[in-house]
C-alpha cells in the first residue's frame, strides 16, 4: 500500500502549541504544501506576526522572520527588495494585520508591493485571552464585549477583503474558510493562486482564511465550526474578491 | 484497499476528523494520551475507503492514510 499523504517538506516535524481544534495548524499546512508544490521552498522568507502565530517560526521549514507587531508586511517589503528573487510571505492573524498593523498593511498594499499574506481571521484576540478584534462580529460575546459586540459602542467590524479589493496595486484578494474539507481545498487553491501571482510578479495578493478559535468562544470544535457556518460564514462572505480580470 | 493509522501522541481530541469521515468510522477512544486528551481512532479498518479527508481536516497532522493493493 502507497502513502496518499505526507507531512510536506516546508513543515518541521514538531508538535503545534495552538489549542485543540485550532485552524492555524490546517493553515500552515496548506502554506506549506504549496511552497512545496510551487519548488520554492529554498527561495522562500516568511514573516510570522505577533498573535498566537507567533510560534509559526519554529514549524515552516523555511527562512522565517519574527516581526513586531502588525509590522510583518513593512518587513517584506523591506526583504523583497533587497532580495527581489526570494518569495516572500507574511502569516498574520485578525489582532495584527486589522488593529495594529492595518496602516501597514494598507500602505504595502497600495504600493503594490509583490508579497502575499495569509490572513488568519477568528474573530478574536486569541493569544492574550479572548479580547474584542476589530473583526468581532456584531452581537460576539468576548472578554472586552460581555454583553456583545454593540455598533454603538464598538463600531462595525472590518472586512478585510471588501476594503482592500478596490486598491490599484492588489493583483489578487480571496477570502476562504478552513471548517470543513471542502473548503480546506479551495483555500489550498487560494494560497496556490496568491503565491503564483506574487512570482509572476504581478502585484499584492491576500488570501483571508476564517477559522475559529474554540477556547475563546467558550465553544467545543464542533459547536465552533457551527458557529462559523451560522454567524462568521454569513457576515464575511466566500469568494474571489479581486483577480487580475478586476474586482469581482 | 485503504488503511488509517493516528499518531496518537500528536492527537489533541478536537474531533473534527469523525465529522470529516464520509463512512462515519472515526470516533474519539476511552483511553488517553500523554496529553491527557480522548484520541481519535478507527476499529472498522475495513469501512475505510481511504479519501483522505480526516487527513484533510486533521489540524495537527495525527492521521496518515494509505491506499493500493496489499503487498
Amino acid at each position: 500500500m502507497r502513502k496518499i499523504t505526507a507531512r510536506p517538506y516546508s513543515l518541521r516535524d514538531v508538535p503545534f502549541h495552538y489549542c485543540p481544534g485550532c485552524m492555524h495548524g490546517i493553515a500552515h499546512r496548506l502554506v506549506a504544501e504549496v511552497i512545496d508544490e510551487l519548488g520554492v521552498s529554498g527561495r522562500t522568507i516568511g514573516i510570522s506576526s505577533v498573535g498566537c502565530s507567533v510560534f509559526a517560526k519554529h514549524y515552516f521549514n523555511v527562512d522565517m522572520i519574527q516581526a513586531a507587531h502588525g509590522r510583518a508586511p513593512s518587513i517584506a517589503t523591506g526583504v523583497k527588495r533587497v532580495l527581489p528573487d526570494r518569495v516572500l510571505f507574511t502569516y498574520q492573524g485578525d489582532g495584527d494585520l486589522a488593529a495594529i498593523g492595518i496602516g501597514d498593511f494598507i500602505h504595502t498594499a497600495y504600493r503594490g508591493e509583490k508579497i502575499t499574506t495569509i490572513f488568519v481571521n477568528n474573530a478574536v484576540y486569541g493569544m492574550t485571552g479572548g479580547q474584542m478584534a476589530p473583526t468581532t462580529l456584531i452581537g460576539q460575546v468576548t472578554k472586552t464585549t460581555p454583553f456583545g459586540r454593540s455598533v454603538e459602542i464598538n463600531g462595525n467590524p472590518i472586512r478585510v477583503c471588501e476594503l482592500i479589493a478596490p486598491v490599484e496595486g492588489v493583483a489578487y484578494v480571496e477570502r476562504v474558510s478552513l471548517h470543513n474539507p471542502k473548503e480546506i481545498i479551495k483555500a489550498k487553491k487560494a494560497i496556490k493562486k496568491a503565491f503564483e501571482m506574487q512570482l509572476n510578479g504581478i502585484g499584492f495578493s491576500l488570501v483571508e482564511a476564517l477559522s475559529a478559535c474554540p477556547t475563546n468562544l467558550g465553544l467545543s470544535p464542533l459547536e465552533a465550526v457551527k458557529w462559523m457556518e451560522e454567524k462568521m460564514i454569513p457576515f464575511y462572505p466566500l469568494g474571489v474578491y479581486k483577480s487580475p480580470a478586476g474586482v469581482v | 484497499m485503504a488503511r488509517v493509522t493516528f499518531r496518537e501522541d500528536r492527537c489533541k481530541g478536537c474531533q473534527l476528523c469523525t465529522t470529516a469521515c464520509p463512512k462515519k468510522i472515526i470516533f474519539m477512544a476511552s483511553s488517553i494520551n500523554e496529553m491527557g486528551y480522548h484520541v481519535a481512532t478507527v476499529t472498522e479498518q475495513e469501512k475505510c475507503t481511504g479519501c483522505g479527508l480526516c487527513v484533510i481536516m486533521c489540524p495537527d497532522m495525527v492521521i496518515e492514510v494509505e491506499r493500493g493493493r496489499e503487498n
